[in-house]
């Protein structure tokens, strides 16, 4: 714990600050400032750890966050700093699993609870949704024991005239083993998205069973014969791999193909062109043109537009050609699982949905291997091997979003926290780096999945304007031209509160939405008490009759009369009263305080009429 | 003149339209004095009309006997038409070439312009300056009508009644005039109920080179000041261009001579600074094929979004000085017809909640720009496509509604009306069948004798069925001070004037639709809920009679 420590604005430039104590804990390190405001920051998710040079006001300490949080803290004690300093170094960079924060998270579930949170994603059960099994494909249990590929899942699909040996002779042939398998199946269309890795063709090595596996893929399309063979990077790369013994398919070896390629780059080019931009929104006093100048340059969106408009060759080889499409990158992990997920969530409204997002991430990034360990760094390890590769896939679908506001069940906080949780290392889901990995980990009995926590928290994650009644293979036509692209200020930009807008629409109509449903239960609630009471009332009073049959005048017109003209006039005043208040009047929570009270006031009426029928 | 000496050819047949997002449709096309139509005759089709003074600029082409006409609107829209026939097509081009340009204002459409719609409320007189005073002297006693300007004859492009402050006479106001950069002596733009200080705005002073000073003006806006306080002078020009001014007559107040205000400079752009950028950023915004690092550098390079920032910092410079800082504002530039506007009615919207109603924010339109003498005329005769490069033609009133929208985007909830709102002031800003964004200020306005002859925006817009589709379905009032965000990071891009034509808005549209239904929803059920509930609670007591009768 240290004292007096100041947490400096990040954008202010007459460095505003609030002066608090920093706290240490085995997870997290807390800031409280003098208003007892609390600032968390788990130690997963530090990305760098800065000390400047010691200043009048004491030594600075600059952290940087891979949910692009930056604090800057000054620490009074030039010791103090450093002591917390090393801490920070240590508690964030694990050298092994079981340090994670996974490991030790317990959020109070019982083993069966737990379990059942991991079954809550059942792939086997989405590869039926879409139409698989069936005359044309098959689960293959080639892989069933990690023999053939130890990065792809146990069970994968094939095409059903896909003998084992050409499966086995073609995994031989491609990088990492990773063979052409189905990724999506297009059940309208009776076309695939199929993955795999890049062939080890060199400059003119062929194998006959890879050869034979495409063709049983494209055979497999009742539709078009012809298929799209999908290499996501940029030719010079593809033909530079060909001297190291990979490469990409010769369209003369392989009947029915046609390649193209669509010029994602790679891993590296992705870390650093990141790393341009927050260097860029990351300046204080940044001019516009400084910002926009920047934003070229890191080069992000032109990024980003390509894994874009490759998912969309995707969606549009598949919808208008009916063609089958085979996608691979170099090992068939980052680019390939970008856009085939991309492509998928163009395709099939499914995966716009809440469950039907992490459906589509357990199947195309987690069980087909994205590298998400290495890749977010969970773990002390090769910096090289750090990529944004996930975060730009979520960029994709937020700008998808933006564009067709009614087609996604979820909102922007959705993305935001899965954001989140990839680097969190709180929950077991993105822990490891392929599916055998997370399986010797143990992680299904020791850690939990993150699901079912976001499904319990559903409320905070769904889009009030989402419009459900969209069909199944409803397809999206985003627009790519270049000025689609915005730079997305609540992802980079998060905890910089003086940034947005200070006034959520999303939010207001999100409780609206809420309200709403709220006020329909109200509704049949006080028609249902209404009914009740009415029917009480002629009840009593034909009790009361029962027993005074000899009364002088009816005392249900009597009654009827007088409910009349006591109802009349007071609810043409309310209505008056109603108009002229101001809107928090009517608001719901105040109401539903008023609603409560009037509650005691039901029961001793019930009393009342209980003692008349006696 | 004749407009039909102008319509060489009024009607071809089979000439088909272009339009964004819209089939091509073939149709007759016909040229009135004002207007440009093509009709299909087809029941499902939109027939299209065009005000003439709506076209900033025509291209034709020809390919054989068919030629094509390309018409760049100031709303930024490109249409096209093929002409069959290469006579038609040249006469219609140079009809409308002509139309387009009519020299004389009062052969304008708003003098033949018939409303279709009852007036219930004249807009000429909604917004009388008497009117906008009571509001103030309810508050305070230190100001005061001055008709100093009844004439016209003090300063040229000020309205007849003007507000200063109640210790000066008019005749130190004709002294001040002589000082002031077009006769605009200082005056009132707005008085913060809050703590009492106040914004005004005047023309430069002319001190020249020979640092000529008059004590009248200081005077006058010393008045301003309680005892012991100072205030701000915010030159809207960099130092530099003030101190270049000089040399041309005009100049800015000595310290030594204003010993109780302390000068700030800022450096807003104007005139062919401010064209040059809108023509920079239609272009780039009009070009699909751009690929994205092409976009970001022709979007930068336009340096749109700079001069937002530039103008809503030092808007949100002299709210922070009135609110936060307590202190008096005096605002000029050169003029003090256009970036003193734009400063004065921006930082209005911050501080003001009224200027954030949809009344408000048309009076202070009225006040702050139409009164304050903006030369409408000139700013806005030409648009994006227009090569004539006339000096005086800049988009200066664009800017100040794209400023708003900017806020407009940062608080949804507080303000009363909607960005289409904002989207139409542009729109009759350049072409309209009204008449009050007509002449260049006061002055002129009476002389085409305005108010007789053409009909107020304000008549119309404040129609309920009209007002419906301006109203913003979250407003909530919000009486706090609202500061916006300047980092280049919250400002974008107005995708609803700049993409308009350029992309699809069905899906956005569609939102709002759904935004719109689930308010109204709510407030129908609320409704309901609560006549519910008094229907329980009258059955309630009824029952509690009953039981003690």
């Amino acid at each position: 714990m240290v004292e007096q420590v100041k947490l400096l604005d990040r954008f202010s430039t007459n460095n505003k600050s609030l002066t608090g104590t920093l706290y240490l804990t085995a997870t997290h390190l807390l800031f409280i400032d003098s208003q007892q405001k609390e600032t968390w920051i788990l130690h997963h998710h530090i990305g760098s750890v800065e000390k400047l040079a010691l200043t009048t006001s004491g030594c600075p300490l600059v952290i940087q966050c891979k949910n692009f949080r930056i604090v800057h803290f000054i620490v009074p004690r030039e010791r103090d700093c450093h002591d917390i300093y090393n801490s920070l170094l240590q508690l964030s960079k694990q050298a092994k699993y079981e340090d994670l924060y996974a490991f030790s998270y317990n959020p109070k579930q019982n083993d069966s609870e737990r379990l059942r949170g991991w079954e809550l994603i059942d792939l086997a059960e989405e590869y039926k949704r879409m139409g698989v099994p069936n005359s044309n494909w098959q689960l293959s249990d080639a892989n069933r024991e990690y023999k053939i590929c130890e990065t792809y899942p146990r069970e994968l699909y094939v095409p059903r005239i896909a003998s084992k040996p050409i499966i086995v002779g073609s995994s031989k042939f491609r990088s990492k083993g990773r063979f052409p398998v189905l990724s999506y199946y297009h059940q309208n269309k009776e076309a695939a998205i199929c993955r795999c890795s890049q062939p080890l063709s060199g400059f003119s090595a062929r194998c006959l069973e890879d050869e034979h596996l495409l063709q049983a893929i494209s055979k497999a399309n009742p539709a078009n014969r012809y298929m799209y063979v999908v290499d996501t990077r940029p030719k010079l790369n593809a033909i530079a791999n060909r001297a190291a013994g990979k490469g990409y398919e010769n369209e003369d070896n392989y009947s029915n193909i046609r390649f193209q390629f669509v010029g994602i780059e790679n891993i590296h080019v992705m870390r650093s062109s990141l790393q341009k931009l927050l260097e860029v929104n990351g300046t204080k006093g940044l001019s516009v043109n400084d910002f926009y100048s920047g934003l070229e340059s890191s080069g992000w969106l032109r990024h980003i537009k390509a894994v874009m408009d490759a998912a969309i060759f995707l969606a549009k080889a598949i919808m208008v050609e009916n063609a089958s499409v085979l996608v691979h990158c170099s090992d068939g992990w980052d680019r390939t699982s970008q856009v085939c997920s991309l492509g998928s969530l163009l395709l099939d409204s499914y995966y716009r949905t809440v469950k039907g997002f992490m459906v589509l991430i357990e199947k195309d990034w987690i069980s087909f291997g994205h590298k998400f360990s290495e890749r977010c760094g969970h773990l002390d390890g090769d910096p090289k091997e750090v990529s944004p590769v996930f975060t730009q896939f979520l960029e994709c679908v937020w700008h998808l979003t933006e564009q067709f506001p009614q087609d996604f069940e979820f909102n922007e906080a959705f993305l935001l926290q899965i954001h989140e949780h990839i680097h969190s290392c709180q929950f077991g889901n993105f822990l490891g780096n392929c599916q055998k990995e997370r399986e010797e980990l143990k992680l299904k009995e020791k850690t939990y999945s993150l699901w079912p926590f976001l499904l319990d928290d559903q409320k905070k994650y769904l889009n009030p304007l989402y419009s459900s009644n969209s069909q199944q293979f409803a397809v999206l036509e985003p627009n790519t031209a270049s000025f689609n692209f915005k730079f997305w200020r609540n992802m980079y930009h998060q905890f910089d509160r003086t940034l947005h807008p200070r006034e959520s629409v999303c939010n207001i109509i999100m409780n609206m939405n809420e309200q709403n449903k709220q006020l329909e239960k109200d509704i049949q609630d006080l028609e249902s008490k209404i009914n009740k009471r009415k029917n009480e009332q002629i009840d009593g009073v034909l009790t009361n009759e029962l027993l005074h049959p000899v009364h002088p005048e009816s005392p249900i017109i009597k009654t009827s009369l007088s409910f009349k003209e006591q109802t009349l006039l007071p609810v043409n005043d309310t209505l008056r009263t109603i108009e002229g208040s101001s809107p928090a009047d009517n608001r719901y929570s105040e109401y539903a305080e008023e609603f409560s009270k009037s509650e005691p006031a039901v029961v001793s009426l019930e009393y009342g009429v209980a003692r008349m029928t006696c | 003149m004749e407009f039909a000496e102008l319509i060489k050819t009024p009607r071809v047949d089979n000439v088909v339209l272009h339009r964004p997002f819209y089939p091509a449709v073939e149709g007759t096309l016909c040229l009135t004095g004002h207007h440009l139509i093509l009709s299909s005759r087809q029941d499902n089709t939109e027939e299209l009309w065009l005000l003439h003074s709506n076209i900033d600029a025509i291209d034709k082409r020809f390919v054989g006997p068919l030629g094509t006409i390309i018409i760049k609107c100031k709303d930024f829209r490109i249409i096209q038409l093929d002409i069959p026939g290469m006579e038609e097509c040249l006469n219609i081009a140079s009809s409308i070439e002509a139309l387009s340009t009519l020299d004389s204002i009062t052969l304008m459409y708003p003098f033949f312009y018939r409303p279709m719609f009852e007036v219930i409320e004249d807009g000429w007189h909604s917004f009388l300056p008497e009117q906008e005073f009571e509001l103030y002297s309810s508050a305070t006693s230190d100001w005061r009508l001055s008709y100093v300007n009844k004439e016209f004859a003090v300063c040229p492009s000020y309205p007849p009644i003007v507000i200063v402050p109640k210790s000066i006479d008019d005749e130190a106001l004709r002294k001040v005039a002589t000082f002031r950069h077009g006769g605009r002596f200082p005056v009132l733009s707005y008085y913060h109920k809050k703590n009492e200080m106040v914004i005004m705005r005047s023309g430069q002073p002319l001190t020249g080179t020979n640092g000529r000073r008059c004590k009248e003006d200081e005077k006058l806006i010393n008045a301003t000041l309680r005892a012991g306080k100072r205030g701000y002078i915010i030159d809207t020009r960099s130092l530099n261009v003030a101190q270049q001014a000089r040399a041309k007559g005009g100049g800015f107040e000595q310290e030594a001579h204003y010993p109780q205000w302390r000068r700030i400079h800022k450096s807003i752009e104007r005139y062919h600074i401010l064209q040059e950028s809108l023509v920079k950023l239609v272009e780039a915004c009009n070009d699909q094929t751009h690929n994205m690092d092409r976009w970001l550098s022709k979007l930068e390079s336009s340096n749109w979004l700079t001069h937002i920032k530039e103008i809503l910092t030092t808007a949100c410079l002299v709210a922070q000085c009135i609110d936060r800082e307590g202190a008096s504002i005096l605002i000029h530039g050169t003029e003090g017809t256009d970036s003193t506007l734009q400063v004065t009615s921006l930082a209005q919207i911050i501080l003001d909640p009224r200027s954030r109603t949809i009344r408000g924010f048309e009076a202070l339109i009225e006040r702050e720009w139409l009164q304050a003498g903006h030369p409408f005329q000139q700013r806005c005769a030409q648009s994006a496509y227009c090569n004539s490069k006339q000096k005086w033609e800049s988009p200066v009133f664009l800017l100040f509604l794209d400023c708003v929208w900017q806020i407009l985007r940062q608080f949804p909830c507080s303000f009363e009306f909607n960005e289409n709102f904002l989207i139409m002031l542009f729109e009759h800003a350049y072409a309209s069948q009204f008449g009050t964004f007509l002449g260049n200020n006061e002055s002129e306005r009476c002389k085409l004798k305005l108010q007789q002859k053409t009909m107020s925006l304000w008549s119309w817009v404040n129609q309920p069925s009209e007002l419906s589709k301006f109203t913003n379905p979250l407003f909530e009032a919000n009486n706090l001070v609202i500061w916006p965000s300047v980092a280049p990071q919250s400002l974008q891009l107005w995708e609803g004037i700049f993409l308009r034509w350029n992309r699809s808005s069905k899906y956005l549209d569609e939102a709002y639709e759904e935004m719109v239904n689930i308010i109204e929803y709510n407030k129908e059920l609320q409704a309901k809920v609560n006549l519910l509930r008094r229907q329980l609670a009258e059955l309630e007591t009824k029952d509690g009679m009953q039981e003690n009768p």
